[in-house]
């Protein structure tokens, strides 16, 4: 899923300081898995939100609301006769959302309280990582399962670098050096006579590097 | 020959190679790289020059190692794939041969976050042994990374960096072979204090026969104090030194530490230079180069060779 997390208060606050009437939107999909931006996060935002305003004297108006997705049109949709009664819609979807929302809605701001951070896994109750960087050229059956892209801090197809001790990454001892994985799985593979096998330079133009992305499935166009 | 390399012909001819390192400043004065260039002239067969090591923002590889070029002295261009992309890499590549460079050595570079600009974007578009594999291309074949034919291709004797003490340590023979299979000429390694993992390490390299397909020279740096080796110990990824070394530098009088320093390091290479396999030593005597004719030296690596 997408992972993202709640930008701080004072950020948001700043954002929202020259609105008396915002929609607070949430949305039901990843940001509510990980509790950043559900149902639940966008009631206590608001509240927030409500108290810090009245405290400085400027009540605002917020109307609480989550949609079953902010990446589909058909969801988008319900609140169109909601817009043109407030001055800002917050949106507590991942980056995706919340353009997507503006799109629809051209003549209010759309603003994000959320900051998206990554595409992940619920490592346990309230710690994500991430896994994958979407680069569009999968190569977890050469590397064991384990993705270089997104788990070496350098990206490296033909890694470790030098930097891993004890299991770690150079950059910080809480981060396991993602080769080391690597070669522990293919060795429980009994495949550790692949890590010798050269990965070629990768083309990136899969990746963010080949411009916006985009997929389209003829078969399934209407 | 591959290349113009005097560390080539050095090498070539069965001599111990003797190559140092060049740390260029962070400004813009041509005297501190002319100055470093004077005390290694004539005392080694090449000099590094390193590429914004440990991410700190530097003069440039490249035009450090012009200046040296113009003295005489045969540099090595670093090169880190954190900074470049592969359009970029190849045109420094072409711009370093026709200034007259005839050594690269490849390398992926220290992250971002141990420098000076930490929130700087990487590019790690390539890495350390696609880098090996791209200037090999480009000279043996005399193509660019796409296919496109070069003219007249870039001339380097190509070499890379090999950590005997990074985990995991069964993989760091087979990562040596990947570097010979990739096309490296030569390796540097990281500094070695720990003489006992650097000999399995070159047991594994010999019983692969490793080291008849490369040209590996052993690193070495000098400590200045106690300080700096308990530094590297804890603070340096990668690095092994053993409490052995520790305690002989605290063992002698504060003043005559990096006398002793000095004296570990020149011990150490002779230890490596009755090591099978090993073709040389790589002196990386950090912001202290004035030390590095008094180490030749005193390992009885002087006078250099003709060649």
């Amino acid at each position: 899923m997408i992972v993202g997390e709640r930008k701080p208060i004072e950020e948001i606050e700043a954002m929202i300081d020259p609105f008396e009437k915002i929609i607070v939107l949430g949305c039901r999909e990843c940001v509510t898995v990980c509790s950043a931006g559900g149902e639940k996060e966008v009631g206590i935002l608001s509240a927030a939100l409500r108290l810090s305003r009245e405290q400085n004297g400027r009540a605002i108006e917020i109307k609480e609301f989550a949609l079953e997705r902010q990446c589909d049109h058909e969801y988008i949709e319900q609140i169109r006769s909601m817009v043109p009664n407030y001055q800002a819609i917050l949106s507590m979807a991942c980056g995706a959302g919340v353009q997507f929302v503006a799109e629809a809605y051209p003549e209010i701001p759309v603003l994000p309280a959320i900051n998206t951070n990554f595409i992940g896994v619920t490592e346990e109750q309230g710690y994500w990582t991430e896994r994958c960087q979407a680069c569009g050229n999968c190569v977890l059956h050469l590397t064991g399962g384990i993705c270089p892209i997104s788990r070496c801090s350098k990206s490296l197809l033909n890694g470790p670098c030098g930097g891993s001790s004890d299991g770690k990454c150079e950059v910080n001892k809480e981060i396991i050096c993602g080769w080391q994985l690597i070669i522990e799985r293919l060795k429980s593979l009994g495949q550790l006579d692949r890590y010798e096998e050269y990965i070629p330079i990768k083309d990136w133009s899969t990746s963010r590097d080949g411009g916006p992305r985009k997929v389209v499935r003829e078969d399934l166009r209407l | 020959m591959k290349s113009a390399s005097r560390l080539e012909k050095v090498l070539e001819k069965g001599e111990f190679a003797v190559t140092s390192e060049c740390g260029p400043p962070r400004g813009a004065d041509a005297e501190v790289i002319r100055r470093k260039g004077e005390i290694l002239k004539d005392v080694v067969d090449a000099v590094n020059v390193t590429d914004n090591q440990t991410s700190v923002v530097r003069m440039s590889s490249a035009a450090s190692c012009f200046i040296l070029k113009g003295m005489g002295l045969d540099p090595v261009l670093q090169m880190v794939t954190r900074d470049r992309n592969r359009i970029a890499i190849q045109s420094d590549i072409l711009g370093a041969a026709a200034i007259g460079v005839n050594n690269i050595l490849c390398l992926s570079g220290d992250h971002q976050v141990f420098g000076d600009h930490p929130k700087a974007k990487n590019v790690y578009d390539m890495d350390s042994i696609q880098l090996i594999h791209s200037v090999k291309t480009m000279r043996d074949e005399g193509k660019f990374i796409e296919g496109e034919e070069i003219t007249p291709p870039p001339k380097l004797f190509i070499g890379a960096a090999c950590n005997p003490f990074a985990d995991p340590f069964e993989i760091r023979v087979p990562r040596l072979a990947k570097k010979v299979n990739a096309g490296v000429d030569f390796i540097q390694t990281q500094c070695i204090y720990n003489l006992d993992k650097f000999e399995e390490w070159m047991k594994g390299v010999r019983d692969r026969g490793l080291h008849e397909k490369v040209y590996i020279l052993a690193g070495v740096t000098p400590m200045k104090s106690v300080g700096m080796a308990k530094y590297m110990k804890n603070m340096v990824p990668g690095m092994d030194v053993p409490d052995e070394i520790i305690e002989r530098l605290k063992g002698v009088d504060k003043e005559k530490r990096a006398e002793e320093g000095i004296k570990i390091c020149i011990e150490t290479i002779q230890r490596l230079k009755e090591i099978d396999g090993v073709c040389g030593v790589h002196i990386m005597a950090i912001e202290w180069e004035e030390k590095v004719p008094e180490i030749v030296k005193g390992a009885g690596l002087y006078p250099r060779p003709e060649v």
